[in-house]
């Protein structure tokens, strides 16, 4: 039986391109004219459940992204490499972890990535107009010719994903394959996932799918089995499905209550108006008092004074 | 004598008028350094603070220029502005009539120079900018190391990097509150630019506005002539 969600092979003619800048919904620094047709959300759907840690998506991330990650070094464990470079998009990240209701080993393997935030809070920090958009299906993707390497992006992410390149000074990190979602694909890694761990599709798709899913597992005694779609950050374009939802730190410390840094918040917000208030009223008290107090000048008396006190010729 | 006021290089020239040595080149040169980093670094911060500002990165050559020099120039900055702290600090500690003078913050501030209390080398209004901009720097130089993530991104956490970037926002947005009292004090008041650019001032200037200096100045430079009667043309 045919998989539901196969993503389509690759077009080869009648290419028709339906992300441009006319789909932005967000940019980075600056606003964008509300779009005017809206596209559909989409998602990827990330089953823990079904991985078995092959890797392929990583291989398939840097083929697809055209990126050489440098040979790396075995620290004794899986992952590998052992954190997300600006090479690396996504990586694998292995968990021994041992329930402690049936005392069962598991082995919890969960690709790590940008979770394209509904609420994304690495665009909320870019201080680079444009560096950071997010197009109207959900995609939150960099444009690299307008980054400038500031690394603000990596201190409003709630997740710990981009990277700033050593060699370009540029952030990087997964861009859900918008170029090929662009043109009707899927992700790279999800093309090529041999278990269909990955799936992609619009997001009502995928909570459905997903709803089958948790379904599933929870018929198989995963009680807690569920959706990992964050509602700290508005959602996210970039699902999981846990075997144990109440507990998504135990894989690899997925966050439980995701959301953008107060500390961000407040920098990006009440500071930055408060700053431009009261820098602008202390330069207008400046005028002002000009205006009404006038210049503070010596008056001559002083001067016959100084001469009276340091004697005169 | 150790005059509490008088800073090295400060000396009465008696004549029509009176003129005062103020600063030494060497300080004038110092602060000149430090004021041009520091309004290189508000341009620089500015711009990548409020987008609105953006384009001013343009000045430095682009975001990726101004992301990577704004550091440097805080630099220079601390180490100019160090300078300054060892030749200033002594005539900026605070002395009892700091307080008064303070409190009759109404009559400075509408030119009623005679009802204040006879004030050093530096009034009360300048200290607080001195201590205000010596505490802001310090901040801004270690939340701003905790923020340059090209050579120190490794030492500390996302999350100390947060805080780090928030007060170095709110430190940066204090101290160019704090330069505009500065600069604004300096244009009011008249005569006192010369300072910085020629190191001296007349001698009413010193009598309306620092007359406790002057004085110490007068009975100190009584025994050393040789400092008091340069030709001063």
């Amino acid at each position: 039986m045919a998989f539901e969600f196969e993503l389509p092979p690759a077009p080869t003619q009648n290419i028709k391109v339906d992300l441009g800048e006319g789909d932005l919904v967000r940019r980075s620094a600056s606003t964008v004219p509300p779009p005017a047709k809206k596209l559909t959300p989409v998602a990827k759907l990330i089953d823990v459940s079904k991985c078995i840690g092959c890797k392929a998506c990583q291989v398939a991330c840097l083929e697809w992204n055209d990126r050489t990650e440098r040979i790396g070094f075995n620290y004794g464990v899986y992952d590998n490499p052992v954190d997300l470079t600006p090479e690396s998009f996504t990586v694998m990240r292995f968990t021994e972890w041992v329930n402690p209701e049936s005392q069962n080993l598991e082995w919890l393997i969960r690709k790590d990535g940008c979770m394209h935030c509904e609420d994304p809070g690495c665009l909320k920090a870019c201080p680079a107009p444009g560096a950071i958009v997010q197009y109207s299906n959900g995609i939150v993707d960099f444009d690299h010719e307008k980054c400038i390497g500031c690394g603000y992006c990596i201190k409003g992410c709630p997740f710990d994903i981009p990277r700033i390149s050593a060699v370009d000074h540029k952030a990087y990190k997964c861009t859900l394959c918008s170029d090929r979602v662009a043109v009707g694909q899927g992700p790279a890694c999800a093309r090529t996932c041999p278990t269909h761990a990955i799936v992609f599709g619009t997001k009502e798709e995928m909570k459905q799918h997903a709803a089958e899913r948790i379904k599933d597992l929870q018929s198989r005694g995963y009680k807690n089995a569920g959706l990992y779609d964050p509602p700290g950050v508005g959602g996210t374009h970039v699902m999981y499905v846990l075997q144990h939802a109440d507990k998504p730190e135990i894989y690899a410390d997925l966050p439980k209550d995701p959301r953008i840094s107060p500390v961000v918040e407040f920098w990006k917000g009440l500071t930055k108006y408060a700053g431009m208030a009261a820098m602008g009223a202390f330069a207008a008290v400046g005028v002002f008092h000009y205006l009404v107090s006038g210049p503070n000048k010596v008056q001559p008396k002083d001067e016959e004074d100084a001469k009276r006190l340091a004697g005169g010729r | 004598m150790a005059a509490y006021e008088v800073e090295q290089g400060d000396a009465v020239h008696p004549g029509d008028p009176v003129v005062v040595d103020r600063y030494t080149p060497g300080a004038r040169a110092n602060h000149w350094i430090t004021a041009t980093c520091l309004v290189l670094l508000a341009i620089s911060g500015l711009a990548l603070f409020y987008p609105s500002f953006f384009f001013l990165t343009a000045l430095f050559g682009g975001g990726q220029w101004t992301r990577a020099i704004h550091p440097w120039i805080g630099i220079v900055l601390f180490f100019s502005f160090f300078g300054l702290f060892l030749r200033f600090w002594k005539a900026n500690l605070w002395r009892s009539e700091d307080g008064a003078w303070l409190v009759r913050l109404r009559d400075v501030l509408t030119n009623n120079e005679e009802k204040l209390p006879e004030v050093g080398k530096y009034n009360a209004g300048q200290k607080v900018v001195f201590w205000s901009m010596s505490i802001l720097i310090i901040i801004l130089i270690c939340t701003g190391i905790v923020i340059w993530d090209q050579y120190f991104y490794p030492l500390t956490s996302i999350a100390q990097k947060r805080w780090a970037i928030l007060l170095h926002s709110l430190a940066a947005v204090t101290i160019i509150c704090v330069w505009i009292v500065h600069v604004y004090a300096a244009i009011w008041v008249r005569g006192t630019i010369g300072a910085m650019t020629r190191g001296q001032v007349t001698g009413g200037w010193a009598w309306r506005h620092h007359r406790k200096w002057l004085k110490e100045l007068v009975s100190g430079t009584a025994g050393d002539r040789k400092t008091g009667t340069k030709p001063t043309s």
